[in-house]
């Protein structure tokens, strides 16, 4: 043994009588000298990283010593990289900072500027008379959580913030939490929210612009048509698309409320567009995620007309028509001759005389509920239209071929949809599924459970009654449950060629001695013919 | 989705319970399946090692669990053949008739019903979603040399880069796919704790939404094939976890909806 054998430093190496190799090095110089070179050993600075084992173990032991985890000996290697891996960090330390600084703060300002309390006095006084109804969000939070439904409260609570600063904002008269789609990269909150008259007359006026913008496109390309006309051009097409059914007005059917999405509360709302049929009606054959930004598009198959924007405002108009629903009774319509007209009610109000019947009974009984949103039809509106009747803007050729149309349209029969009020226990189920579910929220505390609804045609749909609250929400992917897989539509059969028939088979066109040469074949024949009749008549 | 107070309540009190019941090293909530009449809450338990066959227990109102027998393959490929809704019975019984002839005639043959009750399908749904999609971040395990899995007290939570990257997540199961990686790529791994197959290489692509919520104070992984499932975890801590709230349907539409 030497004096180089390796033994710890720390505790006793230093006093004499406590060395535990005190009996191998009797003599204390020798002992003495066989220290100094082992520190030295270990003081050696390493050639390739500067550090030296001496410091080295001693930032582990001080750190060891100063955490003084469990079963220290099973993690020691993994302490001893850290130790190495922090002498290094220093350096890289502003650079790592600037790159976690954005993302985290910048939200937690944005959640920060939500709870900024807005205006002095006077506008208080002001706000308070037309103050349009903010929705108590916290409130319906509390007793769809009492379900086991719902996001955070803190969450509920951004919510709530970012919806009253919507009120601020837009000229809204009523507003509702609709509820949370959930999508690839981002998700969004949706309000649902009815204008004030003024605004909605502002959204015409764009409209009315859009039209008028649209009708002189068709000008310039009727015109661009004229003059096309004049140059040779291939025959035009008589391929005329079946006329448009126009979307429903503003307030009315599928376009009765506006909605406003955000992705995070604190980011600015933006307003959905209006709703067309054609756009529900290829919603219905495409199932697709949403990935969070409004402007990506769909790519389907159908064609989806529009972007994403407008693919979750048709998914947001057929989840309200399928699964809001509200006690019974709650709502009745405002006048009871318009249940005869065809169109069917389309407005309610509050029962002042409803009853709310018992909890019990609302579980059990799927009658004690009812949908207060009219279904949408095949066609994608509310209210059947026929849309050969459409458009005042005839041209001649229009007139035409109306009366075609009207012979077609008679053979698309008028859609009627179940009249507004309908009872849910009428909703066809899938298979053995029945559309709805229905739960007391607890089994334990009778007094105060709550009824609730979940559907099962719209996974993620829920409704909650208790007494004469009640509220529909929705959270979820966006998409209506089926039993069997999604078979997407197939693309139609190639159109079928022109048979091919000698008429119009193209052959090359013969040469000039291809040409000769059946002339000269064809005089031969001739000549042989003629010889052969000469013949027949010299027999004769 | 999620639980109302009181369920939270009751699990806090009867999920201790069943750990000293069953001796388990940990035990923690898995899930909820909701049936169409009824909802099963799913537990798990684990003994020290924590790659062993994990137990499963279940409970229709998170007070009273039963345990679950493990699945068998068998029943994983009659349950993959059962589709629709679970209905919240556990004695319900699937005619396989309909279903899957053949099987049916099989278990004729072998002198049993043809019938496949809820509660096996419900353990071949568990084991699926566990070996599909149960996932934990990157380091949060060990392999020690004998083969058993610890959990790497040394975990400190993945940073903020690491933790957008669908490679720092490994599903927590046999590893299908760690035989196949180039000698290159086998080179750069840490044998101590890249010992899982990573969320990069599942098919299809894009079958899981990566999210960071606030601002990226929590990760929220969403699995797509199997939805329900959503992983958090916070970056530079040691939480993470998954759990599933969902119908136990398998999502086959996923291709077409990407």
């Amino acid at each position: 043994h030497g004096p180089y054998r390796p033994h710890e430093p720390g505790y006793g190496l230093d006093q004499p009588g406590y060395s535990p190799y005190e009996d191998e090095i009797p003599d204390p110089q020798a002992r003495m000298l066989a220290i100094k070179n082992a520190k030295a050993y270990l003081l050696k600075t390493s050639t390739r990283s500067g550090l030296n084992l001496y410091d080295h173990f001693a930032n582990i032991l001080t750190k060891i010593l100063d955490e003084q985890p469990a079963n220290t000996v099973d993690i020691i290697e993994n302490i001893s990289k850290d130790v190495k891996w922090a002498k290094f960090q220093k350096k890289m330390d502003t650079l790592r900072d600037e790159h976690l600084i954005p993302p985290t703060f910048e939200a937690a300002e944005k959640c920060k500027a939500l709870f900024v309390k807005e205006g002095g006095e006077e506008e208080r006084e002001e706000v308070e008379e037309e103050m349009p109804s903010l929705p108590n969000v916290m409130e319906t939070a509390f007793y769809f959580e009492q379900a086991g439904i719902g996001l955070s409260k803190d969450e509920c609570y951004y919510i709530f913030l970012s919806l009253k600063n919507l009120i601020n904002v837009q000229p809204i008269q009523t507003c509702r939490f609709w509820g949370k789609i959930l999508g690839l990269e981002m998700n969004y909150i949706i309000a649902e929210v009815q204008l004030r008259e003024g605004g909605e007359e502002e959204e015409t006026g764009e409209e009315g612009e859009e039209t008028t913008a649209e009708g002189e496109k068709e000008m310039g390309e009727a015109e661009e048509g004229e003059e096309k006309e004049k140059e040779a051009e291939p025959p035009k097409s008589t391929y005329k698309p079946p006329p448009e059914v126009p979307k429903e007005e503003n307030g009315t059917g599928t376009n009765k409320y506006v909605y406003f999405v955000c992705n995070e509360p604190g980011k600015p709302w933006v307003k959905l567009p209006p709703v067309t049929p054609a756009q529900i009606v290829c919603a219905r054959k495409i199932k697709k995620f949403f990935t969070g930004r409004l402007d990506a598009p769909v790519v389907s198959f159908p064609p989806f007309p529009g972007n994403e924007a407008n693919y979750l405002r048709a998914q947001i108009a057929r989840i309200s028509a399928g699964t809001h629903v509200s006690p019974t009774g709650f709502y009745q319509f405002a006048n009871e001759d318009e249940e005869e007209e065809e169109g069917g009610g389309d407005t309610y109000e509050e029962n002042p005389e409803f009853e709310p019947p018992p909890v019990a009974e609302m579980v059990e009984s799927l009658a004690t509920w009812a949908h207060h949103v009219k279904g949408i039809l095949n066609q994608g509106r509310c209210v059947w239209i026929n849309p050969s009747q459409k458009s005042e803007e005839n041209e001649e050729e229009e007139d035409e071929e109306e009366e075609d149309k009207e012979e077609e349209g008679e053979e698309q029969q008028e859609e009627r949809g179940p009249p507004l009020l309908t009872l849910i226990s009428e909703d066809e189920g899938m298979k053995d599924l029945p559309a709805w579910t229905a739960q007391a929220s607890t089994d334990l505390i009778p007094q105060y459970s709550l009824a609730i609804l979940q559907s099962n045609r719209w996974p993620g749909a829920y409704a909650f009654a208790s007494g004469r609250k009640f509220e529909n929400i929705y959270f979820g992917w966006g998409h209506k449950y089926s039993p069997e897989s999604h078979t997407p539509a197939l693309p139609p059969p190639a159109q079928a060629e022109f048979p091919s028939g000698p008429g119009i088979t193209e052959t090359a066109d013969p040469t000039v001695e291809e040409e000769m040469a059946f002339k000269a074949a064809q005089e031969e024949a001739l000549a042989g013919a003629e010889e052969e009749e000469d013949e027949e008549g010299e027999d004769d | 989705a999620g639980l109302s107070p009181e369920r939270r309540a009751a699990l806090g009190a009867s999920l201790p319970l069943v750990q000293r019941d069953y001796r388990f090293e940990r035990v923690w909530f898995w899930g909820c399946i909701q049936g169409v009449r009824g909802a099963y809450y799913i537990a798990e338990g684990l003994g020290p090692d924590r790659a062993a066959p994990r137990s499963r227990l279940y409970s229709l109102n998170c007070l009273d669990w039963s345990l679950l027998t493990p699945a068998t393959k068998e029943m994983l490929a009659l349950a993959e053949q059962v589709k629709g809704r679970f209905q919240g019975d556990p004695s319900f019984e699937y005619s396989l008739a309909e279903i899957n002839a053949e099987a049916a005639a099989r278990l004729i043959e072998s002198g049993k019903e043809p019938v496949i009750k809820e509660e096996a399908r419900l353990i071949a749904t568990i084991e699926q979603i566990d070996r599909a999609v149960g996932i934990v971040p990157r380091g949060a395990f060990v392999k020690t040399p004998l083969g058993s899995v610890h959990e790497n007290r040394h975990f400190e939570g993945l940073s903020l880069v690491e933790a957008k990257k669908l490679s720092s997540y490994f599903h927590f199961t046999e590893p299908v796919n760690l035989k196949n990686k180039t000698l290159l790529e086998k080179a750069d791994l840490d044998p101590s704790t890249d010992f899982l197959d990573s969320l990069e290489h599942d098919i299809p692509r894009g079958s899981w939404s990566i999210q960071l919520e606030k601002g990226g104070t929590v990760v929220v992984l969403r699995s797509l094939l199997w939805l329900g499932l959503t992983f958090y975890h916070v970056p530079m801590t040691k939480q993470f976890g998954y759990v599933y709230f969902g119908t136990g349907e398998k999502n086959l539409d996923l291709p077409f909806m990407l």
